[in-house]
């Protein structure tokens, strides 16, 4: 059995499979002690190989484990994940809770070119999480309350901070709170749009990261690049980093 | 020397003495994190070592009583100051180093935000009064080569004496004479600063410094090319940067010392790192000290680099100046010569750079390219997506990374750099 452990911003993944075929999953937020949060889903498990990937992918190796660990990047990790799941895949999107990449692949699944955000936040779960609360709505429901709009403003600003303030002056100004959280969706969209491009999107894409289960931004993805042959998502989008770094555990521990 | 005696010479050159222990805190636990934790070093570092932790102490005791003898001293920006002519003139160069984060809201007074790092460091040191190089100066020459630096040099010239050369930014006939005119008129201002007169004899002899100062970084560059690796970036881009202010002729045989250590290792086989280790060449911005940022990240992301594409690093030791003139006239257009071969990115066209790179991945056996931009700098960033362009078609990998002094992006910045490495496989 090979263990895979993403770390990220928001949430923690684990993953234990073989051969593709996943065992076990689990997920918790990572809250301000990831290191216990990791303790918590190894516990009881002991894969014969252990791969972390996220931004706390280091800490795994202070933990005294009894098997053998590994580090890789999120975007390898993604890469692997993507590919495995759709074999046909050239892109992927990866949008998180602090970071947002644009992958290119190749047939074998490795990374041929690849786009991450700059330092700020925009763009990524953050940018949804903090103008959600604008709304007073749960992140998890900032989608589907986004869907309900049908008459975007135009927001300018990027930023985090600023998107806020645009935010909520338009609200001043009457305008009706669904149709701002929808132009704030769309505002993510555009801005993930210029970074695939950038990296020379080909499709098709894979959705993957915590934003894939929003249903507005799938929507909205789908609006600008095509249907669903041409953008696919993961059932548990979420997981496909946790997966991808397990899939590496077995490459590793064969090699 | 007595850390008291440091001290009583920091307080004569005026310097900011507890803004200025702040700083020497921080490079020294800057230099012990990246530095001395390193393994397997060349025993010649420690040579390196020494220098830098009394950068500020032994070299500038050895520089204020050079100047007590009446020698001056010229500090400089950029690569495009002739040291020849300093040193004809009986005068000591050394490079101001702007690499670090200090006085920066003082500076950005003086300069926009949106200036880059380097030039809000050297005005900021200035102006937080912290570096006794600055301080040491009888002269600071500046030169045109970017906007941001030529705007700069106007505030700059309100708090030092300072002389402005033009560097054109082609490389016509035109330009070329142009530059002559400059380097003539920094010649007179040499002279007239120094009172000494600059002969065929004082400027063939340190055309010969200078020229062996570069042939041994040269050499040491061409090391490299082993693998594994016989030496880390970093203590090879802490050579090139101590270059800048050591003595000239003492340097050069250290480094020479190092080198004949470095063959030796080669011949036994032995690296800084295991053979097959994923090799990198920086490429871009100079990187002054204490900027040691992204080659430390670089380093910690299973990767070396191999060779620095850099005005501190290859454009400072590529070209040498030709020797054979006897004439003042003839040894000036040498010195022009040499100095319009500087593939610096402030020119338009700039081409050979494109080819330099490629011809360093090769020599150097490089698997990739990380090309480094200080944010707001326009050339380098221009000339970024025109390499990416150029090595994509030949398949070398690049990345492109644009980043500042501050640390605030550390792990950002390792999350891409090791997708990079990862990527090379
Ligand atoms: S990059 Fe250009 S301007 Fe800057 S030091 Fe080098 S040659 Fe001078
Ligand atoms: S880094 Fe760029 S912007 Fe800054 S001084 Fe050098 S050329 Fe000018």
């Amino acid at each position: 059995m090979f263990g895979g452990i993403d770390i990220g911003s928001r949430s923690t993944e684990f993953v234990l499979q073989e051969g593709g075929f996943v065992v076990h999953r689990a997920q918790l937020p990572t809250t301000f002690s990831p290191l216990e949060q990791c303790k918590r889903l190894l516990e009881g498990h002991s894969p014969e190989y252990l791969v972390a990937t996220g931004y706390g992918r280091e800490l795994v190796k202070t933990l005294d484990l009894p098997y053998s660990v590994g580090a890789i990047t999120e975007i390898k990790a993604h890469a692997l994940g993507a590919h495995a799941l759709f074999p046909e895949a050239q892109t992927v999107l990866d949008i998180g809770g602090q970071d947002t990449k644009a992958i290119l692949l190749n047939s074998k699944g490795g990374v041929v070119r690849f786009e991450m955000n700059d330092r700020c936040a925009a763009g990524t779960g953050k940018f949804l999480e903090h103008t959600a609360n604008v709304f007073q709505v749960d992140i998890e429901n900032f989608g589907p309350y986004a869907l309900l709009g049908n008459q975007p403003p135009l927001i300018n600003s990027m930023c985090t901070v600023f998107a806020e303030t645009e935010a909520t002056s338009l609200m001043a100004q009457g305008v009706r709170p669904e149709d701002i959280a929808l132009a704030l969706h769309k505002s993510v969209v555009r801005r993930t749009g210029s970074m695939l491009k950038r990296v020379g999107l080909a499709f098709p894409l894979v959705f993957s990261g915590g934003v894939a289960n929003n249903a507005c931004i799938r929507k909205l993805l789908h609006e600008e690049f095509g249907g669903a042959e041409s953008i696919c998502i993961a059932e548990e989008p979420d997981m496909c980093g946790a997966f991808g770094a397990s899939l590496w555990a077995e490459v590793c521990f064969n090699a | 020397m007595s850390d008291a005696a440091h001290t009583e010479m920091w307080e004569k050159l005026n310097l900011d003495i507890s803004a200025h222990e702040g700083l020497l805190e921080v490079l020294g636990k800057f230099y012990g994190d990246i530095y001395l934790s390193q393994e397997n070093r060349l025993n010649g570092m420690e040579y390196l070592d020494f220098v830098l932790s009394e950068v500020h102490g032994l070299r500038i005791k050895e520089i204020q009583d050079a100047k007590a003898t009446g020698k001056k001293v010229i500090g400089t920006f950029c690569v495009f100051v002739p040291e020849e002519l300093t040193l004809a003139a009986n005068a000591i160069h050394v490079g101001l180093c702007s690499g670090a984060d200090a006085g920066t809201d003082e500076a950005e007074k003086l300069v926009p935000r949106n200036t880059c790092a380097l030039i809000k460091s050297f005005i900021g040191f200035k102006l937080a009064r912290i570096c006794p190089f600055t301080e040491s100066c009888d002269l600071v020459v500046g030169e045109t080569t970017c906007d941001g630096k030529k705007k700069a040099y106007e505030a700059f010239g309100k708090l030092v004496p300072m002389h402005v050369m033009e560097v054109p930014q082609t490389k016509t006939t035109d330009a070329k004479q142009l530059f002559k005119a400059e380097v003539l008129r920094y010649k007179e201002a040499l002279e007239e600063l120094t009172g000494v007169k600059i002969t065929v004899e004082n400027l063939r002899k340190s055309i010969s410094v200078v020229n062996e100062k570069r042939k041994a970084l040269q050499r040491l560059s061409r090391l490299r090319a082993a693998d594994p690796a016989p030496i880390s970036g970093r203590d090879a881009l802490l050579i090139n940067q101590v270059s800048f202010y050591d003595e000239p002729e003492r340097f050069t045989q250290s480094i020479n010392t190092l080198c004949d250590q470095i063959e030796e290792r080669i011949a036994q086989g032995g690296g800084v790192v295991p053979a097959g280790t994923k090799r990198l060449l920086l490429s871009g911005c100079p990187m002054a000290v204490p900027n040691w940022k992204l080659p430390y990240v670089m380093e910690s992301s299973n990767a070396v680099i191999v060779g620095e594409e850099s005005c501190i690093g290859s454009r400072n030791v590529r070209d040498l100046v030709d020797d054979s003139a006897d004439t003042i006239e003839g040894m000036l257009d040498a010195l022009v010569d040499r100095y319009m071969k500087i593939d610096c990115a402030c020119f338009t066209p700039n081409d050979e750079r494109m080819v330099n790179v490629q011809n360093m991945v090769k020599d150097l056996n490089a698997d990739g390219v990380v090309h480094y931009a200080l944010s707001f700098c326009q050339p380098y960033a221009h000339e970024a997506i025109k390499l990416q362009d150029v090595l994509s078609q030949k398949g070398i990998p690049m990345l492109s990374v644009e980043t500042g002094y501050s640390m605030e992006d550390v792990e950002q910045l390792k999350t891409r750099v090791e997708a990079f490495v990862e990527m090379l496989d």
